[in-house]
Formats: C-alpha cells, structure tokens, sequence
C-alpha cells in the first residue's frame, strides 16, 4: 500500500462522482425528503423524536451501499480493475481509495440531513448533534465497506442492486427500529446482536435521549468501525490480481 | 527515454515455457512454448478463441494458470517489481469513460509513478491532443481504444502487451499507431507483444507468432514464413499452415533455426 495511491485514487473516484451530478444532488436530497415526509406523517406525535435519529444513520448506510456495490461492479466489469490490479495499486490502496471517497461523500451527506432533520422538521436531540453526525458518517462507512465486499459476489449490477433487500433490509428490520431488540424473539434478539446496523441505531437512540451520551455511544461506535474493518478486510479478498 | 537495452536483441524479453492454461474445462493453452526478443515488435496473429488473449493474460499475470512458467524480463509473470515495467492493454479500452482523457492519464501516472510531463507526452503519442479534455464517453471508438493504448505508455514501460489495439480503426490511424510501435521498439529498446487478427498487419512485426487452438504454428520473421510455406502473404500462408496441421502434418518445429533470430532458448 501507498498513500499516494490511495490518495490518488481517493481523487479520482470524487472526480468520477462530480460529473454525475444527478447522483450528488439525490445522495443529499433523498434523506432529507424521506426524513421531511416521516416527520409530516407523524406530526403532532412523539414518534419522529423516537425513530428520526436513529433513521439519520440507516440512510447513508443504505445509499452508500448501493453506490458503492454499483461503482466498484463498474470496475470490475469495464475492464479497469483487472487493469489496476497489473500495476503497482495494492488491493488496500483500492479499497481506502473508496472508502475515503465516499467517507467525504457521507459527511455531506451526513450534515446536510442532520441539519435539515434538527432544524427544518425540529428533531428533538438530548445529546450533542455532532455526535449524531459522527455515528452517520460510520454507518456510511459501514455501507461503502459492505458495498465493496458485495460486489466481489455479484456479476451484473441486477445482482449487485439485489443484494440491498437481502444483506439490508434484515438489518433494518432487525436494528431495534420497528421492535425494541430486547423485545425480539430471543433468537432474532441474539442474531441482530451480531448485525453491526443495531450498535448504530442503538448509539443513534441513546444520543437522542441522553443529555450526556459519549460514554454509552464510544463502545457502539467501536463495534461499528470494527465491522467496517473487517468488512474492507474480506472485501480486499475477493479482489483478485490472477482469475480464472 | 531510451532505455538502456540496445544489447537486448539478443535477449529474451519474454520466455513462456510449457505453459498450460485451463479456462471452462478447456485447455486454452495445452502445453506452449514461446519466447518473445527485446527490443521488438512481435505479432500474435490468429483466429479469434485462439488462446493469444490467454496467453497475453499470463504474461502480465492475470491469468490464473495451471502449470508451466512465464518468465517476463528474468522474473516471474506478475512479480511486483514488473508492475510498472510492463505496460498491458486490454482488448476492449479499459479506462473510465466518466472522465476526461487527461484525469484518466493523470490518475494512471499518479498509481504507475510516473513524472506529470508524462502524460502530455502519451497524449502526443497517440494523437489525441484535440481530445484531451473530452469525456471519454463521448469520444469514437478508435479515439477511446488510442486513450486506453496512452494509459499504459504513461508509465513508461519496458514491455508493452496489447491485445488488438488496432481493432476497428481506420486505414490511416492504424499505420500512425504501427509506425509508434515500430518506434517504441526501434528507437526506444522497449519489447511488443501485439496482437491482431488482421493478417496484413503481420508487414509491420518483426516477428510472427502465429497461434491456433493454442499451439504455435509458426514462430519466424515473415520473409521467413513466406519462404518456408510458399505463400504470397502472410494470410495465404498462415491458411496453408492451418491445413496442415488439419491434415495431421507435423507443424512443430516453429522456426528454422538457420535463419531465426538469435535467442537463448532452445526451440525444437
């Protein structure tokens, strides 16, 4: 590995994302629409303050998983991959490459629907608001670092898309978001305690209601970056220089 | 740029021995045997499924192989020292259509290393200076295929592996981007291994490989190949060839030694 090919790489994945200006005003304009219409559709009831932190982590997750099982099945399959992989890149300079790119791409992301979900639909925060952004920006990592190990399995991008209801949506249905994890059946209990989107919802709910949350959200915020190591660790894997 | 292999003539820049390539329960590449000279411009003549993608694939260590070794610039296919000596280009133009040619020969100078002068140099080279800043994506196919060809001459490589640059181009374009070639090798000292299916490209090589099913039907220069075959051209006699090893005629025994160039293997 080397930083000035991560770097580099870094540059030219934003350079690629900056043309397309289409996917830049939807990654920022998306959340905060659906956060806009949840907090409408429960206007006048405590519900949005329950649920609307915990939903400004679960939308960069979602969007970048997309993106990225998207942009890096586009490399695979254009050619530029396998091209890379003759030349001094190593697989970490590729995949820090993406991982820091659409981490800047997140933070954005990030303040803009934080920002409008405070301010604009009066989200009701006990603890710091930074700190909301800081567990958005993780999950957006989490999202890019499970896209790019996706795109390892998938070989048309109907697959890649695919695997955003089956690796996705079990998170999100088990996260705590619909039914408390404690309340679960004990099975699906112990099984979201292995699914790193719960330790984000968890930290996103106990910044929500306690004035003083670092303490509760550091050990959360340590298992999400733990998954996002691990899953940029196995994705590097199935980034081949010799195929079949 | 010249680099320091006017000796090379004499060396092999590429040696593939027993080589065996397995791809779908097919062997591609059976058992092959090919050296490739410094310092020249070699072609890899054949019909298509032919095995001479394969075979460039495993000399630039893509190539998942079965046995055999391929030993490129006196270290194995794919060692991390060759990664920015040698140079491959694809069949279909591997760069990213998103960007301009510039950004994409400026991102392949950063991950090569190579000096920023570099890339105006391989724009100059392939004749793209009109269509630096263009898209890639709006760009014509032939315009798109040169891009792909300058992305690896930006890193200044001493071996240069390029499948079928010349597909799909016209008449004029084809004998500019032959005419570098010849200079890459000629002037420069730096090793070609390029591939076509196009017979009357085999003028421009100073050497031929022909390749069928994955066996070297002939290894020689073309006067040497008209000679033995009798044929007019090399089309004619790559046909006769082909016919003769249909016919079970032995067609080892690629070059006649009196007249091959000088290398270091032994090839009966």
């Amino acid at each position: 590995m080397n930083p000035r090919i991560t770097l580099a790489t870094a540059a030219r994945i934003l350079r690629q994302l900056r043309a397309d200006h289409r996917t830049i005003a939807m990654m920022l304009v998306v959340p905060c629409v659906l956060l806009g219409l949840l907090a409408w559709i429960f206007d006048g009831t405590p519900v949005f303050d329950r649920i609307g932190a915990a939903l400004l982590g679960v939308f960069p997750f979602v969007v970048m998983f997309i993106v990225t099982s998207v942009a890096t099945l586009r490399e695979r399959t254009s050619g530029t991959l396998e091209r890379l992989l003759t030349t001094p890149l190593g697989k970490g300079d590729f995949m820090l490459g993406y991982a820091l790119a659409f981490g800047l791409m997140a933070v954005i992301q990030a303040l803009v629907a934080t920002g409008f979900a405070v301010w604009v639909c009066d989200l009701d925060v006990a603890g710091p608001t930074w700190l909301l952004v800081v567990i958005a920006v993780c999950d957006a990592l989490l999202g890019t670092a499970l896209g790019l190990l996706v795109s390892g399995f998938a070989s048309t991008e109907f697959q890649a898309v695919q695997f955003m209801p089956a690796l996705v949506l079990p998170q999100f249905l088990l996260c705590g978001l619909l039914v408390p994890r404690d309340a679960l059946p004990s099975i699906l209990s112990t099984v979201s305690d292995y699914l790193p989107l719960s330790y984000a919802v968890d930290a996103m709910r106990t910044i929500a209601s306690v004035p003083e949350p670092l303490g509760d959200v550091t050990s959360d915020i340590g298992v999400i970056v733990g998954a996002i190591a691990l899953a940029l660790a196995l994705g590097s894997l199935t980034l081949r220089r010799r195929t079949p | 740029m010249m680099k320091s292999q006017q000796e090379g003539a004499a060396t092999d820049a590429i040696v593939v021995e027993h080589l065996v390539v397995r791809r779908g329960g097919r062997d591609v590449l059976p058992d092959l045997r090919v050296t490739v000279p410094a310092g020249q411009v070699v072609g890899l003549l054949g019909p298509s499924g032919g095995g001479k993608s394969t075979l460039m694939r495993a000399i630039v260590g893509v190539q998942q192989v079965e046995s055999g070794t391929v030993t490129v610039l006196d270290l194995p296919a794919g060692h991390p020292d060759l990664r920015h000596r040698v140079g491959y280009v694809t069949q279909s133009p591997s760069i990213y259509a998103d960007l301009s040619v510039r950004h994409n020969l400026t991102y392949f100078a950063q991950v090569l290393g190579a000096p920023r002068d570099a890339v105006d140099r391989a724009i100059d080279a392939v004749d793209l200076a009109s269509h630096a800043d263009a898209t890639v994506a709006t760009l014509s196919g032939g315009q798109r295929s040169r891009a792909s060809l300058a992305a690896a001459l930006v890193g200044d490589p001493e071996v240069l592996v390029l499948d079928e640059p010349t597909v799909g181009l016209d008449p004029v374009l084809r004998r500019d981007l032959w005419s570098l070639f010849r200079r890459l090798a000629h002037d420069e000292g730096r090793t070609l291994l390029v591939s076509s299916h196009v017979m009357d490209e085999a003028t421009r090589c100073d050497r031929l490989l022909l390749l069928r099913e994955g066996e070297i039907l002939s290894d020689s220069t073309l006067p040497e190949l008209l000679e033995r075959t009798g044929a007019p051209d090399a089309e004619q006699a790559f046909l006769h060839l082909v016919d003769r090893a249909a016919a079970g005629a032995p067609t080892s025994a690629p070059t006649s030694p009196s007249t091959s160039a000088p290398t270091t293997g032994d090839r009966s």
